[in-house]
């Protein structure tokens, strides 16, 4: 039987890159393909070819043995093919019902949309792969790891079997990634091909029957989990070999920086998100703050940066109350913070990179005098923090939003990190980032410890807490349930920490 | 996260009506029965015509009475909104203006009487052009077109309508000449805005001030000169059998000409069509999120061309109905900025063709209300009175209906990639 899909030679220039250079790769039918590359590497590219979003320059597409011409999406539904974006291609304001028969609708009297015929499909289909949503759902409405599922609901409606799913666990919390992983098993056990883009090292591995791995627009290599590990794929992807630990000396923690008191956070449900936590973080030392997404953590940091009102409490930065103070002045006292969502609140996305950079200084000489900008002084600064950095951007005034992910962190953490800092916090520093990015900004953030500042790492990843930290805070419901030394704890212990079990 | 922010914006705006339930029964009080003297009386007469099966008497009542029965019962409201809640508010509020604009109509109608089915008579045929208007806008902003050009395509459709009527002599043929007008306007919009990704405000600008430049000249050096040319038939209102003949409402709603009840067609068809068939299913979805349609085999830019067209041609049946239904003649700027009133009723009716309806019958009932209360010599100067209904629409908009939110992707030029 010939491979269900099959790539030969595909090329694809776009002006000043190549982004795949003759790929080749198969996908036999009820397996998992892993596609494995660092941001950039052209894994999204490939697969855009196959669902005709792009048209390859060389190359030739064989589905099921037979050569195809794929013009456009629906030629790839035609073929069986689906996939799931990145960014979900779902519309917020209409139902789940709605979002999966667009385009294909069922229609009753020649002209009324059947709903009901259509939720029935979706109800069969969700019992037959295990896939629990409510029809009659407004997507909107949904957490991410059920939008998620729609997706995938959409192409089984196509009757697809080829399914692309495209850094389908980016967005998904550690728990709703198992249950992901969950559905891609029951899809393959029942005849589906699944090729599933990603960079994450796990999940590769736990999941895949192969393993191609992409970089730079170039197949490097293919493997299964059996001949390969973390460290083998990850020299594979980055080209050179990757230190997966975080390199540090023991920590030399010093006087007090950030003294928390009895501190309380409204969320934004006018309820209380954070109820009277206490800590402390000393200068030279890191410390981790864990806890499922949600307990609290982002109210505490939107407080500690004065981005959120504090309701009561207090809140010392090197000796003076900064509760409630202004986030200007917060800043200029010598705290750098590199936000939850890089895209939202750490750049302006449609300025360009140097001027990103001087975001929180535009107003200090030299780079303002008097009421004029100083370009040759934001030139200056651009230049020197993007080669300080390595920010791969094409020029300093490209757009930031055009940069990659780990490029537009980067520039985040060169304007935070280049001043003067007592106190550094990091909100998932390193989300949806590759492995070259994950290492390099968590070697910055030691950096900043070893040069004595205090540093605050808050982190989804127990594993990335856990590499970083000299201490670590379990957040749960908004109180810290437990402090542990970095190097006694376990993700045993931590994991009952963060289900609310305290440990005697 | 934001589902939580919206219920405690919900908890304001509740006591937001609670307050202003309150203040319009004090505002009853305090404006309307000072002006009331103790022995006048108030009628309100429900005939028009004499064609209706029997007549309903007329009912006169004493002013001050009558005011301080609703000022009452709008009291009431208001303080079990603030005790209670109610639970379909927009109901409630719904009511109320009516019953303060039923108290406005008392006291302007002290000592006198006034016909209340005139009234809903002369409001529903103003509201007309407003509605079509509206409408058109909703078909071209539900599929994600901004479409500020309505003036413009409704004044094209108004300029053929005559031109065109007059030379063939026929109602029909003029009817498709406007709607011919609307869409060679929509047409230039379409084709600017999707295929060019000129910005939609810019591009509606331009065909409002380029509708007005042709209309104007062609108007003025022929139409104004050879009456044939300006001489268009008009349709007859046609009394529907039986309907017609129903008191109150019989007489306003069921005696009207072709044009009118075309519009309440369309209103309902519209309305369907986008919530119950593909093409009202793939319209939204292509004005809220383009690639995701894209993606599913969807035909963007062909939905786009197809709703901005069929979006001209219902502008230009309000040009027609200008012309054709009731002053037979083109004038120069006619159209006097009911397209633009068009598209703030589709805003206040959340772009919902229903909704558009009810917001157009409100700016309808203004327009008629002037002139009613001029003939009922109130003591108000005339723009005030012609103020106030838009006042009061702003004040709800923002303290009780809250914001109303178009398609997502409305005024952005979509790109394949």
């Amino acid at each position: 039987m010939p491979p269900v899909l099959q790539l030969r030679g595909i090329t694809k220039r776009f002006p000043g890159v190549l982004a795949n250079d003759h790929i080749d790769l198969e996908l036999e039918q009820g397996q998992v393909l892993a596609l494995l590359g660092e941001n950039g590497a052209g894994k999204s590219t490939l697969m855009n070819i196959l669902y005709g979003l792009y048209h390859p320059d060389e190359g030739e597409i064989y589905v099921r043995g037979e050569k195809a011409d794929i013009q456009g999406p629906s030629d790839a539904i035609k073929l069986g093919i689906g996939m799931v974006h990145q960014h979900f291609m779902l519309v917020p304001v209409l139902t789940v019902t709605e979002n999966v028969m667009l385009g294909m609708e069922s229609i009753r009297n020649g002209i009324v949309l059947d709903r009901a015929k259509a939720a029935r499909r979706i109800r069969d289909i969700s019992d037959q792969y295990g896939l629990e949503v409510d029809p009659e759902a407004t997507v909107e409405d949904l957490p991410v790891g059920i939008q998620q599922r729609v997706e995938i609901i959409k192409l089984l409606y196509r009757n697809a079997d080829i399914l692309i799913l495209d850094e389908p666990t980016a967005v998904l919390t550690p728990q709703e990634v198992m249950g992901l992983i969950a559905v891609i098993r029951s899809l393959v056990a029942q005849g589906k091909s699944v090729v599933f883009i990603s960079h994450k090292l796990k999940e590769v591995l736990e999941l895949s029957d192969r393993i191609v791995v992409l970089r730079r627009g170039r197949s490097v290599g293919a493997t299964t989990p059996a001949e390969s590990d973390e460290r083998s794929l990850a020299s594979m992807m980055v080209g050179r070999d990757v230190i997966l630990e975080v390199p540090k000396g023991p920590a030399n923690p010093g006087d007090v920086v950030l003294d928390v008191r009895d501190l309380v956070v409204k969320g934004d449900q006018n309820k209380v998100a954070v109820s009277g936590v206490s800590f402390q973080v000393r200068g030279g030392e890191i410390v981790g703050v864990a806890g499922v997404q949600g307990n609290g953590q982002t109210e505490l940091i939107e407080a500690l940066t004065g981005l959120r009102a504090v309701e009561s409490g207090r809140v010392e930065l090197g000796g003076r109350d900064v509760a409630n103070a202004s986030p200007r002045s917060i800043t200029e006292d010598g705290t750098a913070h590199v936000p939850e969502d890089r895209q939202r609140d750490g750049l302006v996305l449609g300025y360009s990179v140097a001027d990103n950079l001087i975001l929180n200084t535009y107003y200090l000489a030299p780079i303002a005098k008097g009421l004029a900008m100083q370009e040759a002084a934001i030139t200056d600064r651009a230049d020197r923090l993007i080669k300080e950095y390595d920010v791969r951007t094409p020029t300093p005034l490209t757009p930031a939003g055009n940069l990659s992910g780990g490029n537009q962190q980067k520039v985040i953490v060169a304007r935070e990190l280049s001043r003067p800092v007592k106190l550094t916090i990091a909100s998932q520093p390193t989300r949806g980032l590759d492995v070259g990015s994950i290492e390099y900004i968590h070697s910055q953030l030691v950096k900043k410890r070893d040069e004595g500042a205090a540093v605050i790492v808050v982190s989804a990843e127990l594993d990335e807490v856990m590499a970083l930290a000299d201490r670590i805070l379990v957040m749960y419901e908004g109180r810290i349930m437990g402090a542990l030394d970095a190097a006694a704890a376990t993700k045993e212990s931590l994991g009952m920490l963060m289900a609310g079990v305290a440990t005697e | 996260m934001t589902l939580i922010k919206t219920s405690a914006k919900a908890q304001r705006r509740a006591r937001t009506l609670g307050v202003v339930l309150l203040v319009s029964a004090l505002a009853i009080l305090l404006l309307f029965v000072p002006g009331a003297n103790a022995g006048q009386t108030t009628t309100f007469a429900f005939n028009e015509t004499r064609s209706e099966a029997f007549a309903i008497p007329e009912l006169a009542f004493p002013t001050r009475a009558g005011l301080y029965l609703m000022a009452a019962l709008t009291a009431f409201a208001g303080a079990y909104q603030l005790a209670r809640g109610f639970t379909r508010q927009g109901a409630v509020l719904g009511i109320v203006a009516g019953l303060f604009v039923l108290a406005f109509l008392t006291w302007a109608a002290r000592g006198q009487s006034m016909n209340l089915t005139g009234m809903m008579k002369s409001s529903l045929l103003r509201a007309i052009p407003i509605i079509l208007a509206a409408l058109s806008g909703v078909m071209c902003e539900r599929c994600g077109i901004v479409n500020i050009g309505i003036e413009g395509m409704m004044l094209s459709g108004a300029f053929l309508a005559a031109l065109i009527g007059s030379v063939a002599n026929n109602v029909w043929v003029g009817l498709i000449g406007a709607m011919l007008g609307g869409a060679l306007m929509a047409a230039l919009l379409a084709v600017l805005a999707i295929k060019y990704r000129v910005n939609q405000i810019v591009a509606g600008t331009a065909i409002n001030i380029l509708a007005t430049g042709l209309t104007s000249y062609f108007s003025s050096r022929y139409l104004q000169k050879y009456e044939v040319l300006n001489t268009p038939p008009t349709f007859l209102p046609i009394p529907l059998p039986g309907l017609s003949r129903i008191p109150i409402i019989g007489p306003a709603l069921f005696n009207h000409t072709v044009p009118v009840y075309l519009t309440l067609v369309l209103v309902i068809a519209i309305q369907l069509m986008l919530f119950y068939t593909r093409w009202g299913l793939r319209t939204r979805a292509v004005g809220e999120h383009p690639r995701a349609a894209d993606t599913l085999g969807v035909n963007v830019f062909l939905t786009r061309y197809v709703n901005v067209l069929l979006g001209g041609c219902v502008a230009g049946l309000g040009g027609a109905y200008l012309v054709l239904s009731s002053v037979a003649r083109f004038d120069e700027l006619m159209t006097a900025g009911k397209g633009y009133i068009g598209l703030a009723a589709m805003i206040f009716g959340k772009w919902n063709p229903v909704g558009a309806f009810g917001s157009s019958l409100m700016f309808g009932f203004a327009d008629s209300l002037q002139t009613r209360l001029a003939i009922l010599a109130v003591p108000i100067p005339s723009q005030f009175l012609l103020m106030a209904p838009y006042l009061l629409t702003m004040v709800v908009l923002a303290g009780v209906v809250g914001r109303s939110r178009g398609p997502a992707a409305g005024g952005q030029p979509y790109e394949k990639e």
